[in-house]
């Protein structure tokens, strides 16, 4: 039987002094099973969820602020791309295919999995204690000088230390906290308030927001904040040794990185 | 096989059992509360049944939100429309005095109505907005009578659980289930803004189901039928978007 790491060692590893006793090249216990799989779901339902919301974007690359906006409306701005309506003004002499019909059955199919994992993670989160121990930043980690460091050093592409490599640093704690309460939470409720029979029910959920184009143009902000933290959650990953990485992300084992 | 992984074996097998029999008797109870949309199958089925279940179980009695006269668009709006048929265009030019709505299916009276004698019924209005799948939307007024008036009328059976209405174009039709069907707020709409409903928005009849997207919302009507089972019409999946590959239900 193959050595089972979670056997022996926590299955969160944190903390420095963990990190220094044990020795390199062994092989341990990254993440837990239900991260793991919580993880790989969001990452498909992510990227069909921004597939799906581009085909779903270019039938009316035009973007509103208030309660109603089309063709007629001037636009807060406009994406300089073809469209995939005929009647969109876009300055193209051709119209791209109407993909509208699945992605709009996929992105709401991708969006019930990914809400409903999201909350198993949050509560998971709360009950198992992976949020206070690996999400909150200790307190000595919330400076400026702190924060600044971790950037600068992630700035300069640097790997990270022993100690970081089995743990979150402050950055990236702040920056996930960032996605799961507040990104998420946005792109959820903005969605919602898009849909006429969920506003009939709720009209305060798209009230508060300024009115339906509001919500699409927040909900377009918000995707573009949450793909460029895909961009950059990657780029660190191929930092930090891309397939050491994903492998503890799929076995939950990583072996022991090598001093830098 | 160790005891430990026999045992392991056990309690997945188990688990695996009880959530097979647990979303059986799930499916069955969706079925009869009527939370299964026409277009269930499929491997986009998951989602559709998740949207329309849940509009079912907790959004079914609300109003979609009025606004104030000085909300609606100006200019006016109007989508472009599919080339009009002969059949219209001869109705077009008597001035639409021969547009003739049929109600049929599950119904005590099968009832053939003018324009006029829709007219002639209580009329109700609503300043609403239509939005788009596409992601474009307008504010009108939109007068007409209500669905539920008409229904009343021909005497629409307990059984039936859907509303099939058709466009003068033959490919555009679509479903609603009674409920959207009884709505205060569903209308089959005459007028829109002060006047007659102009040809561009679905003149002169149009099925008006604000809490649904703008395809829902099926112009130039000329055929209501009351069904228990959408399986006699098209292809079974409640109206001829899903064969377009659109969702039937379009509340989101």
């Amino acid at each position: 039987m193959e050595r089972s790491a979670s056997v022996e060692l926590p299955l969160e590893a944190n903390a420095t002094s963990a990190a220094s006793s044990v020795p390199f090249a062994t092989v341990r216990s990254r993440h837990s099973a239900l991260v793991r799989v919580t993880h790989w779901i969001t990452a498909l339902c992510f990227v069909t969820l921004l597939v799906t919301g581009i085909e779903i974007l270019i039938s009316h690359p035009r973007f509103y602020w208030g309660e109603s906006g089309n063709v007629l409306t001037k636009p807060l701005f406009q994406i300089p791309i073809p469209a995939s309506r005929k009647t969109v003004p876009t300055g193209y002499g051709y119209v791209l295919p109407d993909q509208n019909g699945w992605s709009r059955y996929l992105h709401f199919q991708s969006a019930w999995v990914v809400v409903l994992t999201g909350l198993l993670y949050v509560i998971s989160a709360v009950f198992t204690g992976h949020l206070r121990k690996n999400l909150l930043p200790c307190k000595g980690d919330v400076s400026w000088r702190a924060i600044s460091a971790v950037a600068a050093k992630s700035l300069l592409l640097r790997r990270p230390s022993e100690a970081e490599a089995w743990s979150y640093n402050a950055l990236q704690r702040l920056s996930y906290l960032f996605v799961i309460f507040v990104l998420f939470p946005l792109v959820i409720w903005t969605g919602l308030a898009m849909s006429p029979a969920f506003v009939a029910a709720v009209p305060v959920s798209v009230e508060l927001l300024g009115g339906q184009q509001s919500a699409r143009t927040i909900h377009f902000f918000v995707s573009v904040a949450l793909a460029l933290f895909l961009v950059v959650h990657v780029a660190m990953v191929i930092v930090a040794g891309f397939w050491n990485r994903v492998r503890a992300m799929i076995t939950g084992r990583g072996t022991g990185m090598e001093r830098i | 096989m160790s005891n430990v992984s026999r045992r392991k074996w056990i309690k997945a097998g188990v688990v695996a059992a009880t959530g097979v029999a647990g979303l059986g008797a799930a499916a069955r109870i969706a079925q009869r509360y009527g939370l299964i949309p026409p277009d269930h199958g499929g491997i986009y089925g998951v989602g559709e049944t998740l949207n329309y279940a849940s509009y079912k179980l907790c959004t079914r009695h609300s109003l979609a939100r009025e606004f104030s006269p000085s909300q609606i668009s100006k200019p006016p709006f109007a989508n472009e429309i599919a080339p009009l048929n002969d059949a219209y265009k001869r109705l077009q030019a008597g001035g639409f005095a021969d547009w003739r709505l049929t109600v049929d299916g599950m119904v005590d009276r099968p009832t053939t109505f003018s324009i006029a004698q829709l007219k002639s019924y209580p009329s109700q209005s609503q300043i609403t907005q239509l939005a788009c799948e596409e992601g474009w939307s307008y504010i009108a007024e939109w007068i007409g009578v209500r669905l539920s008036h008409v229904l009343n009328l021909v005497g629409a059976h307990r059984q039936a659980k859907y509303v099939v209405y058709f466009s003068i174009d033959l490919n555009w039709w679509d479903s609603i289930d009674m409920g959207d069907a009884l709505h205060p707020q569903t209308f089959l709409a005459y007028g829109m803004n002060g006047d007659d409903l102009p040809v561009g928005n679905g003149g002169p009849l149009r099925m008006r189901v604000p809490r649904q997207l703008g395809y829902k919302n099926v112009k130039f009507i000329t055929r209501l039928t009351l069904t228990d089972s959408m399986k006699g019409f098209g292809k079974g999946l409640g109206s001829a978007s899903p064969e377009g590959g659109y969702a039937w239900y379009a509340g989101i």
